[in-house]
């Protein structure tokens, strides 16, 4: 089953090495990771999708992330109101007539054409994991010539 | 006033209170190495392999419970030193690895001796440094000593460029250390205490279990309290030995894959386990699933991570095992009654005894009961890895603390010879054994010269049977006697002891066994003592891995 555990942590050299590090040695899967600085440029936040077959193992990462130096806090997002989502930025086969179909897929997904040249269009969509994976159903059927995914950022409620 | 990056290295390590630092020369070191000349701020010990520092700076922190330091270059230097950090690491033992590190502006460039020692050791430390600015130094060797020494004690490396090493800044020592993500818990729980002592008042069958947790907090006088107090017996861990006396009556011994019968018995049938400083590793629980199956669990440890990570636990208490039990003692306010337990305990011990097959031969067991008479017991004893190790766990009565020091998460060979260094600088006014296999002392032998050169009089005990006996038991037992590269050959031990300086000595009769040792013992100098021992001699009781603990071969018994 898949967890999601954000992580606190010290915007220090070799920080991620640490938590990836962590993940490999002890035999966990990432399933997703993103990282970024928050407001205090010495603190990373980051959101971890972790693959944990029960609640033993979601108990261990979480206490082995503890116990990292630079980790300042963890949370479980299992057991926690939280709202998460994933940005994607998928390059599409596209022609002008196409718009219409396009925009009826957007009146369902939070998503827009933000660049298109000769017969591609890049669409930039939002969503939880969910909806981002039926909308690359709708997008698939135009044929997705790239994708790419941030990942899972999960935020408490 | 301006030092450079080697000065003040060396100024936080003399106001750390390090006594002794155990190092090795090299190119990317050299600045230290020149702040080093005469220096006398503490005493400096040049082992004849990387890895003789590493072991060695452990020995020295288990012996004393303060921070072990060793120092190393860079690349071939430090990687030297992994093993004895990731032996420290897994046995919990505070110290501190300062490696050379190529200049900054070379890093990453494959430059001459250049490794990622920071990489290669963030799996096996408690934490490390690369330290990228001089201005950064001094707090990062006072955070160094404070992780290492607090919590769950680990190793902690500082890998220093050269041009770190040379460059100057202004002094300045930082008065204290904090570190907004690192706050190690010391008090336990007290509803959590509550609990556990309301558990242990109804417990009709109670152990205690202890480990290395009870000798790294210092809690040996509180489980004495807490042990007589409850009455129950003590069965301990290979980390936890010394930590309860051997030879108290409600001593069991060391439990698991060769700990005797009747600690295993016992705690199989236990209602509640008292696990202190231990983290039930798989050498103790044996199959998981079968282990002590009607226990209850209490655990206290210092590290969250240990608790519920093999067993499921009633009751956790996450603190320092010294202070918890000083709560928890308080706590038990009407001892359980358990007459019936004590006796059941009693007829295990009387129906499964310790034995060996005492003969006219050079028994391995006869030789560490020896050197336990000849030394009154009051000894430290350091171990290599192998049936030696075991022996010596087993049939050697220890009594305080800090005087059994061998690896036991770890297992590496070549540990205590080096260890034994350590130990004898740390505690010089001991008699000082390492106790050892003809295998495993040819792993770190070089170290025979930095004993003789610095007068470090240990005493090596050679249980020399002409194999790698542990694994050719494992062989003879489950692979059908084929001994696949397990008889090995040596040196004379008794000419190559004589070769560096030091006395060698060989004992190839019983009668000759005591005389040797006691000769050892009085002699002024490192000496090896070379026993012909019995060589197809098996370590038991004993549990083959992955079986129930009360499944055990017996040998004799």
């Amino acid at each position: 089953m898949r967890h999601t555990i954000s992580v606190l942590v010290e915007n220090k050299f070799g920080v991620l090495a640490r938590i990836a590090g962590l993940f490999s040695a002890r035999g966990y899967n990432i399933a997703s990771l993103a990282v970024s600085e928050t407001l205090d440029p010495q603190v990373s936040y980051m959101t971890i999708v972790v693959e944990a077959k029960d609640a033993k193992v979601l108990e261990q990462i979480t206490k082995q992330l503890n116990k990292l130096i630079d980790v300042i806090t963890v949370t479980d997002f299992t057991k926690k109101e939280h709202l998460d989502r994933e940005l994607v930025l998928a390059k599409i086969n596209y022609a002008p007539k196409d718009k219409a179909r396009l925009e009826a897929i957007f009146n369902k997904f939070v998503g827009k054409i933000i660049h298109h040249k000769a017969n591609t269009a890049i669409i930039e969509a939002v969503g939880d994991q969910q909806q981002i994976n039926e909308l690359l159903v709708e997008l698939n059927k135009f044929g997705i010539k790239e994708l790419v995914r941030t990942g899972k950022l999960a935020i408490s409620n | 006033m301006k030092m450079t990056g080697s000065q003040i290295l060396l100024e936080c390590l003399k106001r750390e209170g390090v006594e002794v630092v155990f190092g090795y020369p090299g190119g990317q070191v050299l600045p230290t190495f020149d702040a080093l000349y005469n220096y006398e701020g503490f005493k400096f010990i040049l082992p004849r392999h990387e890895q003789g520092a590493a072991h060695a700076a452990d020995g020295y922190a288990r012996v004393t419970g303060k921070v072990g330091v060793c120092l190393a270059t860079s690349g071939p230097g430090a990687t030297n030193l992994v093993t004895g950090i990731a032996n420290a690491f897994m046995d919990s033992i505070p110290m501190v690895a300062i490696t050379g590190q190529v200049p900054t502006g070379l890093i990453g460039n494959d430059a001459f001796q250049e490794a990622d020692i920071t990489g290669i050791t963030r799996p096996v430390t408690k934490h490390n440094y690369l330290v990228k600015d001089v201005k950064e130094l001094a707090t990062i060797v006072r955070e160094a000593f404070y992780i290492a020494a607090t919590g769950r004690p680990g190793p902690v490396l500082i890998d220093l460029p050269k041009d770190v090493q040379v460059a100057e800044t202004e002094f300045i020592w930082p008065k204290e250390v904090k570190i907004r993500s690192y706050n190690p818990r010391y008090l336990g729980h007290p509803g959590q205490i509550k609990k556990a002592a309301k558990l242990i008042m109804q417990a009709k069958r109670p152990i205690l279990y202890i480990g290395g947790g009870i000798i790294l907090s210092g809690a040996s006088l509180e489980l004495l309290e807490l042990a007589e107090k409850l009455g129950c017996p003590v069965t301990w861990t290979l980390m936890g030995i010394g930590g309860f006396p051997s030879k108290h009556k409600q001593s069991l011994g060391m439990l698991g894959m060769h700990g005797t019968a009747y600690a295993n018995h016992s705690i199989m049938e236990a209602d509640l386990i008292i696990a202190l400083g231990a983290r039930f590793d798989d050498r103790v629980t044996g199959r998981l699933d079968m282990f002590a199956p009607h226990a209850k669990v209490i655990h206290v440890d210092i590290d969250p991570s240990s608790i519920s990570k093999n067993v499921r636990v009633d009751i956790p208490i996450v603190g320092d095992v010294r202070q918890v039990l000083e709560e928890l003692t308080k706590e038990i306010k009407r001892v359980p009654v358990i007459d019936d337990w004590l006796k059941h305990v009693e007829s295990l011990k009387k129906k499964h005894p310790m034995v060996y097959k005492d003969c006219n031969k050079v028994m391995p067991q006869y030789v560490i009961e020896q050197i336990e008479e000849a030394t009154k017991g009051d000894a430290i004893i350091c171990t290599e890895v192998g049936q030696h190790q075991m022996w010596a766990a087993q049939w050697f009565n220890y009594s305080k603390p800090r005087t059994f020091v061998s690896s036991g998460g770890l297992g590496t060979m070549g540990f205590g010879f080096p260890a034994s260094i350590g130990a004898k600088l740390g505690r010089p006014e001991k008699i000082v054994f390492n106790i050892a296999g003809d295998g495993s002392i040819q792993m770190n032998i070089q170290e025979l010269a930095t004993c003789v050169a610095n007068k470090i009089h240990v005493k090596v005990a050679i249980l020399n049977n002409g194999y790698l006996g542990m694994v050719r038991q494992w062989q003879e037992l489950f692979y059908k006697r084929r001994y696949s590269h397990t008889p090995i050959s040596g040196p004379d031990f008794v000419k190559l002891a004589e070769s560096y300086g030091a006395v060698g000595i060989r004992v190839t009769k019983k009668e000759e066994v005591r005389p040797a040792i006691d000769r050892a013992i009085k002699t002024e100098n490192t000496v090896f003592i070379d026993f012909q021992v019995e060589e197809e001699e098996n370590v038991y009781p004993m549990v083959p891995a992955g079986e129930a603990i009360n499944n055990i071969l017996g040998g004799l018994a």
